[in-house]
């Protein structure tokens, strides 16, 4: 096509509608992210306070809930990490075999993940139940009589592990198809050669699927770590009537500081755990550059 | 050979008992769900049985008319049919002129759009929140549509892009000299060669507005307005009812992954393998 200053203004006129929604839509709202954090604000009026990096500090050294919010959403993560990819590599090998009804089994592992937080969280707040909670009748009924009234989602020391078991019964299936994904690229024929060597199912784990799947690993760990990390909706909807501070996450904490009308502390909030977040991210990229050009 | 092949039945059987283990702790608390909302009140509290012992439809009626379930349900298809349909239209335009036209800024453009895709960004509903009251926005439904919209074009122009750019040239040269234009390459070429694409995205964003819940909590005061998530935090009122209203937000979810399973599946996997 022709070039002419009328030609690019036409051409132009493809882009403009994403770009006006993305300019005012994304990339004004993350830059006011950091003009905000160094000032205090309520949200409403003109007063706005420069206070630079103070609030920065406040919560790095004097915020024991921020603290205590991250060490949460760690929590939830590790045992995401180690259960969630794992029960999802693992059934994917399983899966993997060309065993009968593999597209039924496809099916079931991914519905959870296709429900909202929301409902999730209400599902589990009636299966965790004290007085009329499937978990508790199950229990019951096996013998474990003495969890009668015995409410996980209400006590302290429970109520974190009951959040992580809802959120990995909604994760896992979504690991399971990357992984399956993944193990469907890995060659037919070099376990067929290693099974005419002799290798046995472990061997062939270690030296063939293991080290093949090591880019989609990566993948796996860091959308489990970034999904992880942001949990909200579920533990809004578990926790909402008894928000206390063993359920406290970032996000939620953010959003608290927002409700109160600390506009600019909240944002201070975000940028710090962002950057953290954004740690994880470049990890991963740099980790799956290197990978790919050992590959080459 | 017979120790051989019993060997592969066991470990047949027991690969199918494991699956079907974990089929069944996947399933149990959606059946759950599905049947306590039709229960009675007494049913649910007193009587530990999956299936009810009277199939209280009457749950359905309630929640749709009196629960306010049935206005949740109609504004969570509207944001979902209308924010689906800009993101589609605004993403392929915008796709097609990062594939094949030339502009001022192009190659920055699209790097910035795909950082916002790649970096993820928690907090950002404080900014869109003050965003939309300045624009006066807040609790109205344009407001959330374009929180919606805007979410959803960086991933979608990325991929259709990438689509674009592996359609050979040649089909265009061919339409340009017959007289087609700019934007009829586009509409009559393109996008309906782009329909697996088009397919999957708007399977993968119906998801993710559908289910959508903090923009909604920031953004709606006003019931009359609120998506269904939305509406289920809201409310207050016995445990069937609330088994009804968590189904009514489900099914056609469900529904939409039993049909769409295949483009589901895409999407995910292309999503993933992207950061690669």
């Amino acid at each position: 096509m022709k070039n002419t200053p009328i030609e690019k203004i036409k051409n132009f006129c493809f882009i403009l509608p994403a770009l006006l929604l993305f300019l005012v839509f994304s990339l004004y709202p993350i830059l006011r992210i950091f003009e905000l954090s160094v000032f205090q604000w309520n949200g409403i009026g003109k007063n706005m306070v420069f206070v630079g990096l103070v609030q920065y500090k406040h919560i790095l050294f004097n915020n024991p809930n921020f603290w205590n919010s991250m060490l949460n959403a760690g929590y939830i993560t590790f045992l995401a990490l180690i259960i969630q990819n794992t029960l999802a590599l693992f059934l994917a090998i399983l899966v993997n075999r060309n065993i009968k009804g593999k597209n039924i089994y496809k099916t079931i592992f991914f519905l959870p993940s296709v429900l909202s937080g929301i409902v999730v969280g209400l599902i589990w707040k009636f299966v965790f139940d004290g007085n009329f909670g499937i978990l508790n009748h199950f229990l019951a009924s096996i013998g474990f009589t003495n969890f009668q009234d015995f409410s996980w989602f209400s006590k302290t020391k429970t109520v974190l592990f009951a959040v992580t078991v809802a959120h990995i019964w909604k994760g896992f299936g979504y690991g399971f198809i990357i992984f399956l994904a993944g193990l469907q690229t890995i060659p037919v024929e070099l376990y067929e050669e290693a099974e005419v060597d002799g290798a046995d199912e472990w061997q062939k784990f270690k030296y063939i699927t293991f080290p093949l799947l090591i880019p989609i690993f990566t993948i796996a760990v860091v959308l489990t770590i970034l999904g992880s990390m942001q949990i909200f909706d579920l533990i809004y909807s578990v926790t909402r009537d008894v928000s206390v501070e063993h359920t406290y996450v970032p996000i939620t904490q953010i959003y608290e500081y927002m409700n109160n009308g600390e506009f600019g502390y909240s944002m201070a909030m975000t940028v710090i755990f962002a950057t953290l977040l954004l740690m994880v991210s470049f990890i991963q990229i740099l980790a799956s550059k290197k990978l790919n050009y050992n590959n080459k | 050979m017979c120790v051989f092949r019993l060997k592969k039945l066991i470990l047949a059987c027991m690969t199918h008992f494991i699956l079907i283990a974990i089929s069944l702790i996947c399933i149990f608390p959606i059946f759950w769900m599905l049947f306590s909302s039709l229960k009675t009140h007494h049913d649910v509290f007193f009587k530990m049985t999956l299936l009810p012992q009277t199939w209280n439809w009457s749950n359905y009626i309630t929640a749709f008319i009196k629960a306010d379930f049935g206005q949740y349900f109609l504004n969570s298809v509207i944001y979902t049919v209308v924010g689906v349909f800009f993101i589609i239209l605004i993403s392929s335009l915008a796709a097609y002129s990062f594939s094949r036209l030339n502009f001022w800024g192009k190659s920055f453009f699209f790097y910035l759009l795909i950082a916002t895709f790649l970096i993820p960004i928690p907090g950002i509903f404080v900014p869109l929140y003050l965003l939309l009251k300045n624009f006066s926005l807040l609790d109205t439904r344009t407001g959330l549509l374009l929180c919606y919209i805007s979410n959803g074009l960086a991933c979608a122009i990325f991929l259709l892009k990438c689509f674009f750019d592996k359609i050979p040239k040649e089909i265009e040269e061919a339409a340009i000299i017959d007289g087609c234009s700019r934007f009829g390459i586009y509409w009559r070429i393109l996008l309906p060669l782009a329909k697996p694409v088009l397919a999957t995205l708007v399977i993968m964003n119906s998801l993710t507005i559908w289910n959508e819940f903090l923009l909604a909590l920031v953004v709606f005061q006003d019931k009359a307005k609120m998506p269904i998530q939305r509406g289920l935090m809201v409310f207050q009122g016995d445990y069937p009812l609330l088994m009804t209203g968590l189904t009514i937000a489900t099914i056609p979810i469900v529904l939409i992954y039993l049909l769409m399973q295949k483009y589901i599946m895409k999407g995910i996997i292309a999503g993933a393998l992207k950061r690669v």
